[in-house]
C-alpha cells in the first residue's frame, strides 16, 4: 500500500515547522513517531498535502522529571523511553503501568506520547492516562504557547482542537497532592491489537485517605472518557470496599461502549467495572500495609 | 556506492517532489532519490534489492518487515525511506556474510525456530535487538520482546528456544560477534 503523493518538509526548528504549517492552510499533517499516521496515509483515511515531519528538530524527546514533581514529556519522546524509564514507577506509577501496554515493543520505539494523544484514537491508551492524572498539552503556534488540558483537547474520534498552525510540543502532567498511586489495566485479544476496554485508575494518597483521583476509560465511547461522578466519590476518604464499588457502578454508568466484534456492549462494561475495582483494590491492599 | 531509485510511479510528472535520502544499508553508504511516500520497506526490497526484508501484514501488526534502524528495531513498512536519512539501517543481511551464519541463525537452525520462513527476517532484526540490551533475557523477556512479532506456524516455542540458544552461544564467545556487528 503506498501513500498517496505528499510534499515532505523536516524542519530543524519548532518555528519553521509552525511557518510551513501556517502556510500549508490546513493541509499539513505532522509527522513525529508515524505509527498511527503512516498506516492512515496507507489507508488514504489521511491525504494531506504535506508531512511535516518534526523529527529533525532537536531537543524535543525530552522525559523531564520536575524538582516539584510535575513530568514534562516532549512531543519526540517515543514510548520506549517511557517504559525504559526506572524514574517514571515512583513519580507516577499509571504512566509506568501504561507504557509497557501500548502497542507492541517495537511499534514503541517509534511511537510517541505526544502523537497519542493528538491522533485521538478512542482506543488510544494515553489519553485516558493522561485525562486521569489531569494533564495537559502545551501547544506553540505563531501567537505563541497555550496549555490544553487533554480532557478538553479531544472534540471528537480523532480529532482535537488544535488550529491547523499549532503543534503540541509537550505534554505535562502535574505534580501529585500525595503519594500517586493507581494503574492501567487492558483488555487486549493479542499484544498490539487496540483494546476492547481499558481504565486508568489515578490516586493521589494521603496515608490511607484519597486526596486527589481520576479515572479515565478506553474504548468506551466515541472519544476518550473520563469518569467524574466515579473518581469524585473517591476523594476525601479511604478507600473501603463500598466507596469502590460506588466507582466502579458510576464509572461503568459513564461508559457508553458499543457491541462490535470485540465483545458486547455489557460485557465492556462488566469488564470496566471490574478493572476500576481491582486497580483501586490494589491502592487500598498497599494503603492498609502502611497505615 | 550510490545508485539512484524512482520506485513509486513508471513516469513521474515534472512536478513530483523528489528527495535525495543517505542511508549506510549493512554497512555501505547509499545515496538515492526517492517519493517522500515510499516506505522504507520498499526502498531496502526493490531499491536496494534486499529481499530478505518480507512485507508481511503492510499494516504495522505482523513484524515480518523489522529492520534496525540506528540499531532500534522499526517496522519498516510504517517508517517513510526520507525518514531514514542520514541512519544507519541493517537488514537480515547484514547479520552476516554469505557463508557464514550468525549465532542467532544458526539457533534458529538447530532448534527449528522455523517452518515456513516468512516472518524469520523480523523474528531475528528483532532477536538481535532484545541481546544487545539483555544479553542474557528469560523466557519471559524473549517472548515479551517479539510480542510484535507474528508466526502462523511455530506456536513460538522453537522460536524462543532459538534465541535462548543464541544467548547462549554468544555469551560464551564473549559477546566478541555482538559488539562486531
Amino acid at each position: 500500500m503506498y501513500p498517496s503523493r505528499f510534499g515532505y518538509e523536516a524542519p530543524s526548528s519548532i518555528e519553521e515547522a509552525i511557518a510551513l504549517l501556517s502556510a500549508s492552510g490546513g493541509e499539513a499533517k505532522v509527522l513525529a513517531g508515524g505509527q498511527s499516521l503512516i498506516p492512515l496515509l496507507k489507508l488514504r483515511f489521511a491525504t494531506p498535502e504535506t508531512i511535516i515531519d518534526i523529527n529533525k528538530i532537536p531537543g524535543l524527546d525530552f522525559l523531564t522529571f520536575e524538582a516539584d514533581g510535575s513530568i514534562r514529556v516532549g512531543a519526540l519522546c517515543r514510548h520506549a523511553t517511557l517504559e525504559r524509564s526506572t524514574e517514571l514507577e515512583t513519580a507516577q506509577p499509571v504512566m509506568a503501568a501504561v507504557a509497557p501496554l501500548v502497542a507492541d515493543p517495537i511499534v514503541r520505539n517509534r511511537g510517541t506520547l505526544v502523537g497519542s494523544l493528538c491522533h485521538a484514537d478512542p482506543q488510544g491508551d494515553w489519553a485516558s492516562v493522561m485525562m486521569a492524572l489531569g494533564g495537559s498539552v502545551v501547544a506553540q503556534g505563531p501567537s505563541g504557547r497555550r496549555s490544553i488540558l487533554v480532557s478538553d483537547l479531544v472534540s471528537g474520534p480523532f480529532e482535537t482542537v488544535l488550529a491547523p498552525d499549532e503543534i503540541a510540543v509537550e505534554a505535562f502532567v502535574p505534580a501529585p497532592t500525595g503519594v500517586p498511586m493507581g494503574g492501567y489495566l487492558k483488555l487486549e485479544r493479542r499484544v498490539g491489537d487496540f483494546a476492547t476496554v481499558a481504565a486508568a485508575v489515578s490516586v493521589d494518597m494521603d496515608g490511607d485517605k484519597v486526596v486527589r483521583a481520576g479515572i479515565g476509560m478506553t474504548a468506551v465511547g466515541p472519544t476518550t472518557l473520563s469518569a467524574s461522578e466515579a473518581a469524585a466519590v473517591l476523594v476525601g476518604g479511604p478507600l473501603s470496599e463500598s466507596v469502590i464499588a460506588e466507582a466502579a457502578d458510576l464509572a461503568a454508568a459513564a461508559a457508553t461502549p458499543r457491541s462490535d466484534h470485540r465483545g458486547s456492549a455489557d460485557y465492556k462494561k462488566h469488564i470496566l467495572r471490574t478493572f476500576v475495582i481491582r486497580l483501586l483494590n490494589k491502592v487500598a491492599t498497599s494503603t492498609q500495609k502502611v497505615a | 556506492m550510490s545508485s539512484l531509485f524512482t520506485e513509486v510511479s513508471a513516469e513521474p510528472p515534472s512536478d513530483v517532489p523528489v528527495r535525495r535520502v543517505t542511508v549506510t544499508v549493512n554497512g555501505d553508504e547509499r545515496t538515492v532519490e526517492v517519493e517522500p511516500r515510499l516506505l522504507l520497506a520498499h526502498l531496502i526490497r526493490s531499491g536496494f534489492k534486499l529481499t530478505g526484508t518480507h512485507t508481511g501484514c503492510d499494516t504495522s501488526n505482523c513484524g515480518a518487515c523489522t529492520v534496525l534502524l540506528d540499531g532500534e528495531p522499526v517496522k519498516s513498512c510504517t517508517v517513510l525511506a526520507v525518514q531514514a536519512d542520514g541512519s544507519e539501517i541493517m537488514t537480515v543481511e547484514g547479520l552476516a556474510g554469505p557463508s557464514e551464519l550468525h549465532p542467532l541463525q544458526e539457533g534458529f537452525k538447530d532448534e527449528h525456530g522455523l517452518q515456513c520462513g516468512f516472518c524469520t527476517p523480523g523474528m531475528l532484526m528483532a532477536s538481535k535487538a532484545l541481546l544487545q540490551r539483555n544479553p542474557d533475557p528469560t523466557e519471559d523477556e524473549v517472548r515479551w520482546a517479539l510480542s510484535g512479532n507474528l508466526c502462523r506456524c511455530t506456536g513460538y516455542q522453537n522460536i524462543v528456544n532459538a534465541v535462548l540458544w543464541a544467548g547462549e552461544k554468544l555469551r560464551a564467545d564473549g559477546g566478541t560477534q555482538e559488539e562486531a556487528t
